[in-house]
């Protein structure tokens, strides 16, 4: 295959934006000075009317556009596509050299620093999933690219990437099941200059929350809807300019919404967990809040979509963290000495290593399987589930061994490792917030 | 081209072969030479025949013991799905009928894997159509190979083999053995060769055949080597001592064999889930993949978790495989797909019985039969504790003096 042949297929436009970028050429030179402090109040609900701009419809579409799926492989691969690889070294170094080392203090402050979230969105991430007649860069719809992205950004840190990637959960839902109007009103202000924070709010507060029976309603009312419930862990839900909602409809199941910020009855509360907190998760109430029938994104199979796409992202994202966990954790027992020698002489935690890297290894393989399958238009529920499951069980060990390790190391914030702890709780949790 | 996880269009078949025979041919005679230890299951000469008609007509894919030799680096850097991948699919169809059969399958010997692996092109067409049995364990020395007292002395064109070797798969039906034996016991590991011993030669006496846990129908033999005769051409591999890399080039047949016995536990796994998945339906509980466990009843929950580890255990299988047919380095990947389906397919044995009760510990059912299969795929070929050891070495680049 030429190159032209290449770039057709998998998105030479995708690469030339992040060549053409000068912020790799930045990485590393650029001082993080500023740091945004916590932001939101802890004492009850404010309104969520982020607004910074009015989305209007500026062009008239035809029909929805879609990204055209890739056709089904004829063998096994495991190999990325050269482009795939490029990206994940590009995302990669910028994980390594721009959220890393600010990922302590964005932790402590709750908020993820605003130059961060600018070259996150300088670099392409909120239009992997739109359409390239609608300014989108990469013509073929790929779930394992964006996984292979997600878990390169979480290789520098969970929260962060968390962050970086709320507003493309929101993108990639409208390029793949956005109808004409509404990619024609929302899409454009993501592939513009200035990316709208943005969050897709599936989760609820409820014990033993299951995103197919929802507490949040949506009740046809004249000629729309009005939507009444409480989110959870929201991304950015506090600056977001634009939210996609999970919410039952009466008789029809659960569905997805558009909800602009500054809508009547929604409210934002902070809502600072365990973990992920650069990602500055928040509640979001909405109370009465009425939209438009145009709002509805999407069908009941979408839905299932969504729900299976976003986890799917989670394990991704576990398994960047489990990953640079493992590679944070090798140097630290070779060098670590005890009774005359490296810890890592012992059996004892050279089988711990043994163990993790194996499962770290599988959760990958599940994760690309699930993401791939997505990519063929056949069936992924299962293997979503089994990603899903392998990220919870297995993510929730890594951290948890990691701290191990250390010992009291791993107990102190002078190393990565108890956030790790923390951070990687929400891999079996969390629905939605993101999608690949 | 793009990341695939699927079973390749071109194995589809072969791999539904595989399944039809597992079902028709290996199941029915399943519980029969659990129940009958030692009796030759006659079934399977005419099966091995027509394995042995798939390979010369070329629809096997290479599949078998004998195919699993490492491609050379693949000249024009496309991706390869060979006969690595061909047969651990095979392989987990055929261990879903019957792991004790698979080991009995006449000319599927680990022996086979063996010469595929390091015999020259003379000694490959010699040995051509036979069936090899792999001798590596003694009474002192099981994952220990390097500690091997078995000698081997050249004596004009002969080698003489001395010692005792337990745990022969196979060894009683075989045509020929792979004796491993030292050339020089002072000089370790880099003295041990491999020898193809007839199973005819008089100087090799078998000396019992084991009772066993499970794997019935597959026997376990037991050999004395009494000054047994083994022409010097029958040595596999270089016959130099050099410390370099002699031993490592016999423990390469490893890298290939390992995704071998980890498709077994991968099969044996999936016939335990599946059945479980039956009687538990029967027993009103399905598993919904888009619920929440927690939302689910605690057997549905459970069957969720052993799917994801099965799952996780396949793909390793699949990967070390690739690697293989793809000229990559795999020996952390063969011990990764290893360690992770031998004590996936213990565990989820073991649960399978647990959660079905009665029907689980009966012999009307297999699964109680699975359960006491499912435990030497996590011995063989190398121990869990060793592939944990083999894992942790490359990963953290310590040598054996370090991590011992």
């Amino acid at each position: 295959m030429n190159l032209a042949e290449q770039g057709t297929s998998v998105g030479l436009r995708a690469l030339s934006r992040l060549a053409s970028s000068d912020l790799l050429d930045r990485v590393g030179l650029r001082e993080v000075t500023e740091r945004l402090v916590h932001r939101g109040t802890r004492n009850g609900f404010r309104a969520a009317n982020a607004a910074g701009r009015r989305f209007a419809s500026a062009q008239k579409l035809a029909g929805p556009a879609r990204q055209k799926r890739g056709k089904r492989p004829d063998l096994f691969d495991l190999e990325p596509s050269d482009e795939q690889k490029m990206m994940i070294e590009a995302f990669g170094d910028f994980a390594a050299t721009k959220l890393r080392p600010v990922a302590q203090q964005a932790d402590a402050d709750c908020a993820a620093p605003a130059d961060v979230l600018d070259q996150s969105a300088e670099l392409g991430i909120a239009v992997l999933g739109v359409p390239e007649e609608l300014g989108g860069a990469v013509e073929e719809r790929s779930a394992v690219t964006s996984a292979l992205i997600t878990e390169a950004l979480a290789g520098g840190d969970m929260g962060l990437g968390f962050a970086a990637l709320a507003p493309a959960a929101v993108s990639t839902a409208l390029g793949l099941w956005g109808d004409a109007d509404q990619q024609a009103t929302y899409l454009p202000a993501f592939s513009g200059e200035d990316v709208p924070a943005a969050a897709l709010a599936v989760q609820e507060p409820g014990v033993l929350f299951d995103p197919f029976d929802l507490d949040t309603t949506a009740r046809a009312d004249g000629d729309g809807f009005v939507i009444d419930g409480l989110k959870s862990l929201v991304p950015r839900a506090a600056d977001a300019e634009l939210f996609v909602v999970a919410a039952a409809v009466d008789d029809d199941g659960p569905a997805l919404f558009i909800v602009e910020a500054g809508s009547e009855g929604l409210a934002v509360q902070p809502e600072p967990a365990i973990g992920l907190r650069a990602a500055t998760t928040a509640r979001l109430r909405l109370d009465a809040v009425r939209v438009p029938a145009g709002a509805r994104l999407g069908d009941g199979d979408s839905y299932r979509d969504c729900i299976r796409l976003g986890r799917i992202a989670w394990s991704a994202m576990t398994l960047g963290t489990a990953q640079g966990a493992l590679d944070f954790l090798i140097p630290y027992v070779n060098e670590r000495k005890a009774f005359g020698e490296p810890i890592s002489h012992r059996q004892a935690v050279a089988f711990n290593m043994s163990d993790l890297a194996i499962e770290i290894e599988g959760t990958r393989l599940a994760t690309y399987r699930a993401a791939s399958l997505a990519d063929q238009g056949r069936d992924f529920s299962r293997a979503a589930a089994v990603a899903r499951r392998l990220a919870a069980t297995y993510g929730m060990k890594v951290g948890s061994d990691a701290v191990g390790l250390l010992g009291g190391h791993g107990y102190v914030k002078e190393y990565p490792v108890e956030r790790w702890y923390r951070d990687l709780r929400a891999a079996g949790v969390i629905e939605g917030g993101l999608l690949v | 081209m793009a990341i695939n996880l699927e079973i390749p269009k071109k194995l589809e078949q072969l791999v539904e072969q595989a399944h039809m025979v597992a079902a028709e041919v290996l199941r029915p005679i399943s519980r029969k030479y659990d129940l009958a230890e030692h009796e030759y299951p006659k079934e399977l000469d005419m099966l091995a025949a027509m394995i042995d008609g798939l390979d010369e007509g070329g629809a096997s894919s290479g599949a078998g013991a004998a195919g699993v030799s490492r491609a050379s680096g693949n000249g024009d850097g496309g991706n390869r799905n060979g006969s690595n991948l061909a047969s651990v699919l095979t392989i987990i169809e055929m261990c879903w009928g019957d792991v004790g059969l698979l080991l009995s399958m006449p000319r599927q010997g680990l022996g086979n894997s063996a010469i595929a692996a390091v015999a020259d092109d003379e000694q490959k067409e010699r040995f051509a159509g036979k069936w090899a049995a792999m001798a590596i364990t003694e009474p002192e020395a099981g994952s220990d190979s390097a500690a091997i007292r078995t000698t081997a002395v050249l004596d004009g064109d002969d080698y003489v083999l001395n010692g005792e070797k337990i745990y022969v798969t196979a060894g009683e039906r075989a045509d020929l053995v792979v004796v491993w034996a030292s050339l020089d016991p002072e000089q370790g590991r880099a003295a041990i060769k491999s020898f193809v011993v007839e199973r005819s030669n008089p100087g090799l006496k078998l000396d019992r055949l084991e009772h066993k846990l499970g794997i019935r129908a597959s026997d376990t033999a037991a050999f004395i080597l009494d000054d047994c005769r083994v022409p010097k051409k029958n040595l596999l591999g270089d016959a130099e001592i050099d410390t370099k890399k002699s031993f490592a080039g016999a423990m390469r047949t490893f890298d290939n064999t390992r995704p071998l016995v980890a498709a077994m536990a991968v099969g044996l796994t999936r016939a335990s889930i599946e059945r479980t998945t039956e009687l538990l339906a029967d027993a009103g509980v399905t598993v919904d993949p888009d619920v929440p466990a927690g939302r689910q009843s605690a057997a549905a929950a459970e069957l969720l978790a052993m799917e994801a580890d099965y799952e996780a255990a396949r793909l390793l299988t699949m990967e070390a495989a690739w690697m293989a047919d793809n000229g990559k380095p795999n020996s952390l990947h063969a011990s990764y797909a290893k360690a992770k389906a031998g004590r996936t397919c213990v565990d989820v044995a073991l649960r399978c019985v647990a959660l079905t009760g009665a029907a689980g510990l009966g012999e009307d059912e297999l699964l109680e039969k699975w359960a006491r299969d499912a435990k030497i795929l996590d011995i063989f070929e190398g121990t869990q504790n060793i592939q944990l050891l083999i894992i942790a070495r490359q990963l953290l680049g310590l040598t054996s003096a370090e991590l011992k």
